[in-house]
Order: structure tokens, then sequence, then C-alpha cells
């Protein structure tokens, strides 16, 4: 075999495999929105589930998976960030950051349920925090942490070290050449990052079952004190999320139209981070082209 | 060249030549003694003793890897996290190279550019002011006079007055460049350090660069490390030769370039390696 044909069935094998996993996500993909997003409605995306009857929506599943997503990035971003620029833009090499990157390494490879039970013996049992959004919050912190830190890293790695000696050469400091330079260039990549990484919490099941618990109890939408125990906001409520409440109705539950219901759910949780995903692209991409011309 | 080793070879060469400088309407303004750079346990600069006359162009030249640019880094001490500098370095009879040193008010005396053009992801007016803002300059007419002003002395100006909010990575390379010159003169440097400024630039860009350079040896001092020998020629008074980590040879520019002492200076300068 002379080295075109080499080369043209290496391409062919290439394409062959790349063609394989498309085909796969497109199957995936296909599979839960054709039979999930037949049982959409404003119905179902609003109202509360039902336990024994049909009829029952993802409401309050919907608002709790969104609510704490939201609380675990407040949580988890200002702590990726100051970790992040310590260990690209500070941290010189040695025992010490390498075993921060170690201990990062090993944080992201945990399966999700470990974190899970782990939160559950920490926050749930030992804090006394109960199965709560709290719990939750703090769980998916654990989870989203290393995934995060690593990805600011990442977006610092792209911006080039002579924009960093530029802002020292005018005789700001480290501090100062991070914040006013380094960080305003960065954002649009590190905005990508959270982005995609609040995909990730979005549908995480596995830490929540046993920290933010798996009932989901009414909530009065027009009481936002958080104090109040229906209220939406208060983050010591259980709260079942999308990605859990699927988990449940197909291991345990037991109204009639539990399929339905299940697709219809996954149909929701599929398309919610897909539209993370294309948030992401084009948010980062405009940033970064009003950042670059004007 | 044959035509040049009839010349160097008639006269008696010495190992080293650096003179001192004596020029009263050009006093000293920046010298170094004993400068040692060290890589690790790797020295790359052994021999940097050189004084800079103020209100000059000078040229830093040498082969790759010859530790010129070495040598100017550590100047404003760019090199503190990479490496480790002995020795002194005055600047207006102050060893800036103490520990004590508070480096970043001694970097807004010693400016510097690179050898790539690096504007900041900002407006152009942004990439002049902001350091300024940082230092307490808020009189939004201040500001303006000096981003004005900046642009001016770099010779920008007229080129971007009516684009000023826009961002400076759109600018071509020539022109970033100079606005990197505009930033670090706009904070009143004394001294203006450049790192090969114009190897990324076109021939015309490069021209217009060297006029600008000319311009400001009126308000600053001006160290440049170049590869460019025509460029040193035509734009600096004095000229240092480094080689293998050392300064083989300091004069003017024009001792340098028809006259050098010494015999490897003269192999550089006219073509022989490097």
């Amino acid at each position: 075999m002379n080295s075109k044909t080499q080369n043209k069935v290496a391409i062919g094998g290439l394409y062959g495999i790349a063609g394989f996993v498309v085909l796969i996500l497109l199957a995936l993909l296909g599979f839960i929105l054709v039979s999930g997003v037949p049982q959409l409605s404003w119905h179902f995306l609003t109202a509360p589930g039902k336990a024994f009857l049909k009829g029952g929506g993802v409401g309050v599943q919907l608002f709790n998976s969104f609510y704490l997503l939201i609380l675990a990035m407040l949580i988890s971003f200002p702590i990726a960030l100051g970790a992040a620029i310590y260990l690209y833009e500070y941290a010189k090499d040695n025992w010490l950051t390498t075993t921060i990157r170690t201990a990062i390494e090993i944080l992201s490879s945990l399966p999700s349920v470990v974190v899970g039970l782990f939160g559950f013996l920490f926050f749930v049992v030992k804090l006394h925090l109960g199965f709560s959004i709290l719990s939750g919050a703090f769980a998916l912190t654990f989870f989203n942490l290393p995934l995060l830190t690593r990805s600011i890293e990442d977006s610092l790695r792209t911006i080039s070290d002579v924009q960093r000696e530029g802002g020292l050469a005018l005789g700001l400091s480290r501090w100062e050449t991070v914040s006013r330079v380094i960080l305003p260039a960065a954002v649009p990549s590190i905005l990508t990052g959270v982005i995609l990484s609040a995909g990730r919490v979005f549908g995480e099941a596995a830490a929540l079952i046993y920290t933010a618990g798996q009932s989901a109890p009414a909530l009065n939408f027009a009481d936002w004190n958080p104090f109040n125990i229906s209220s939406p906001l208060n983050p010591m409520r259980p709260a079942e999320t999308l990605a859990v409440h699927i988990w449940k109705i197909n291991s345990e539950g037991i109204m009639p139209d539990a399929k339905a219901i299940s697709s219809g759910s996954s149909a929701v949780l599929v398309i919610a981070i897909l539209l993370f995903n294309f948030a992401a692209r084009y948010l980062g991409k405009r940033l970064y082209k009003r950042l670059t011309s004007a | 060249m044959f035509v040049n080793n009839d010349v160097t070879n008639a006269m008696a060469k010495e190992d080293r030549h650096v003179i001192k400088l004596t020029d009263p309407e050009h006093p000293v303004i920046l010298s170094t003694e004993g400068l040692h750079v060290y890589y690790g346990k790797k020295e790359a600069l052994f021999e940097g003793d050189l004084q800079f006359a103020s209100n000059q162009i000078t040229a830093l030249i040498g082969p790759s890897g010859s530790g010129k640019s070495t040598y100017l880094r550590s100047l404003n001490r760019m090199n503190d996290r990479i490496a480790t500098v002995t020795g002194k370095i005055m600047y207006r009879g102050v060893d800036i190279n103490q520990p004590d040193i508070d480096v970043y008010e001694m970097r807004r005396r010693v400016g510097m550019v690179f050898q790539r053009p690096n504007p900041f992801a900002k407006s152009i007016y942004d990439n002049i002011a902001f350091a300024l803002r940082l230092r307490g300059v808020t009189d939004k007419h201040q500001l303006d006079e000096i981003v004005e002003t900046s642009l001016k002395q770099a010779a920008l100006w007229e080129q971007v007055k009516d684009d000023l909010n826009k961002s400076a990575l759109a600018l071509s390379g020539g022109q970033a460049q100079r606005l990197c010159i505009a930033r670090a003169i706009a904070i009143k440097p004394d001294i203006l350090l450049l790192d090969e400024p114009a190897s990324a630039l076109d021939p015309v860009s490069t021209g217009q660069l060297e006029d600008t350079l000319l311009s400001l040896k009126a308000h600053y001092t001006i160290i440049i490390v170049t590869h460019n020998m025509q460029q040193a020629a035509r734009i600096s008074e004095y000229t240092a030769f480094f080689n293998q980590g050392r300064v083989l040879e300091y004069d003017t520019t024009s001792h340098i370039f028809t006259n050098p002492s010494v015999q490897v200076t003269s192999d550089y300068v006219s073509g022989n390696f490097g």
C-alpha cells in the first residue's frame, strides 16, 4: 500500500469514527425530543407535580433546578475564580502548587454520587442543614469547583504573556495587571466556561438525591419572603430538581402518566442544556467581537 | 567580505573595547556595573558594564542569544521572576537592582516597548488612559490632553483621532506598536527601553517608527535592542555590541560601524556571522 492510499484509508477511518459519534448523539437527542416534546405545554412547565393522579407538571422542579443552579454558581464562581487566578498568575512551580493541582484533579474525577453522599453526611447530617437547597448548592459546589477552576485557568492561559508584560512595564502591580488587563480580556472565554459548567450542574442528579432531597413541596409563587417555608426563595426547603425528578419517577413513580412526565422532563432538561451551550457560544463570540473590534 | 577584511586586518585589534561617556551635554542617566544574569544555574549574561547618555539613542546589537535582550529586560527588572540578576543598575544615583526598590514606581520611570505589539483588549483611548486613572489622574480634560499629546508624540494621532473609542486590537501592526509607544510615554518615563520594536513590522512602518524614535529623543533617553544593523546605524548615537553574554564593544555608533576596535565586532557588522 503506498502512502497515498494509506492516507485515504486513515482519513476514511477517522471520518467513520466521527460520523459514528455524531450518529449516536443525534439518535439520542432525536429519541428524547421525539418522545418528550409532544408532552410539553405551558401547563406541564408551570403546574406542580401530582403524586397519584395524572396531569401533574414540573413547574416546581424546573424552578428548583434554576434556583439551585444560581445558588451553586454564586458560591462556586468566586472561589473558582480566586483559585484559578492564584494557580495561574501567582503560584510558583513547587510542591504546594503541585499538591493543589493534584487535589483539584482528584476532586474533578470523583463520582458525583460520592460527592452526594459526602454532602449528605457533612451538610445534611453533621451541619444540620437537612435536605435543603443549601445542602444541594454546597454539594454542587464541590462537584463544580474543580471543573470551573480548570476552565477559568484555561481561559487565563489563552491570554498571551505579552499582555502581562505590557501591564507590568507600565508600572502596574501584578494584581492591577491581572484585574485590569488580563481578566477583562479573558471575560468572553471565562463566560463560555461558566455557562458550559452551568449546563453540567443543571443536569446533575446523583449529587442532589441525598442533599437537596427528592421531594418538591408546592410553592407559593406570591410569597417572596425567603424565611417562609412555602416561599420559592427559602433556601432551607427540600427541593427536587428536574434531573432528580426524572430519576425518581422512573424508579418509583406511581402516577398513571409517569412515562409521559419522564419523557417531557427529559426533553425540557435536554433543551435547557442545549440552550446553555448555544448561549455560551453566542455570547462568547459576541463579547469577543465587542472587545476586539468596535 | 574581502573589502572589509583588508581594512580590519591592517589594524591592531583589542579583545574588548568599552568607552566611558564624557559628553557634558548628555550626562549619564543610567549605568550598570558588574551585571550578571542567571536563568537557574545557567549564566546568560556575564559582563554588562554600560553607561547610557540622557536624551540619546543607544542601540544594543549582537547575534541571537548574545544576551542583549536579557540585558535590556534586566534594566527595568522585567526578569525578576524568571532570572536572578546580580550587580548594580544605577539610575540617577540610585541602585534600582535592590530588593527594597519599589519596582512598580521604578517602571513608571523606565518604560518598555516589546517585540510583539501588545495593545490591551481595550479602546485606543483606554489603552493610554487606564494606567493614568489607576495612578489617580481622573480629570477628563487632563486625560484627553495626555492621550492627545502621547499619540501625537508617537505619530499616531492623525490616523486614530476619530477612532479613539474603537478597539485597539483592530489597529495594524505598525499602528499598534506606535500605540504601545504612546502608552509607554503617557506615564512620562525618563527612559524608554525598546526590545526589537520593529521586528514584526513591514519596511514602511519600520521607517515611521524610526522617525518617531528620533523625534522622541528630545524628551526621553532611548535604549533599543535591534537585529537590524542599518536601523542601529540610522538612529543611534551609541552602539553596544553583545556576543555570547558579554559586551564586547561599546562606542559611538559611527565608530562601531566604520572602524570597530574588536575583530568580532568588525566581523559582525560586516555581515560575516550572526
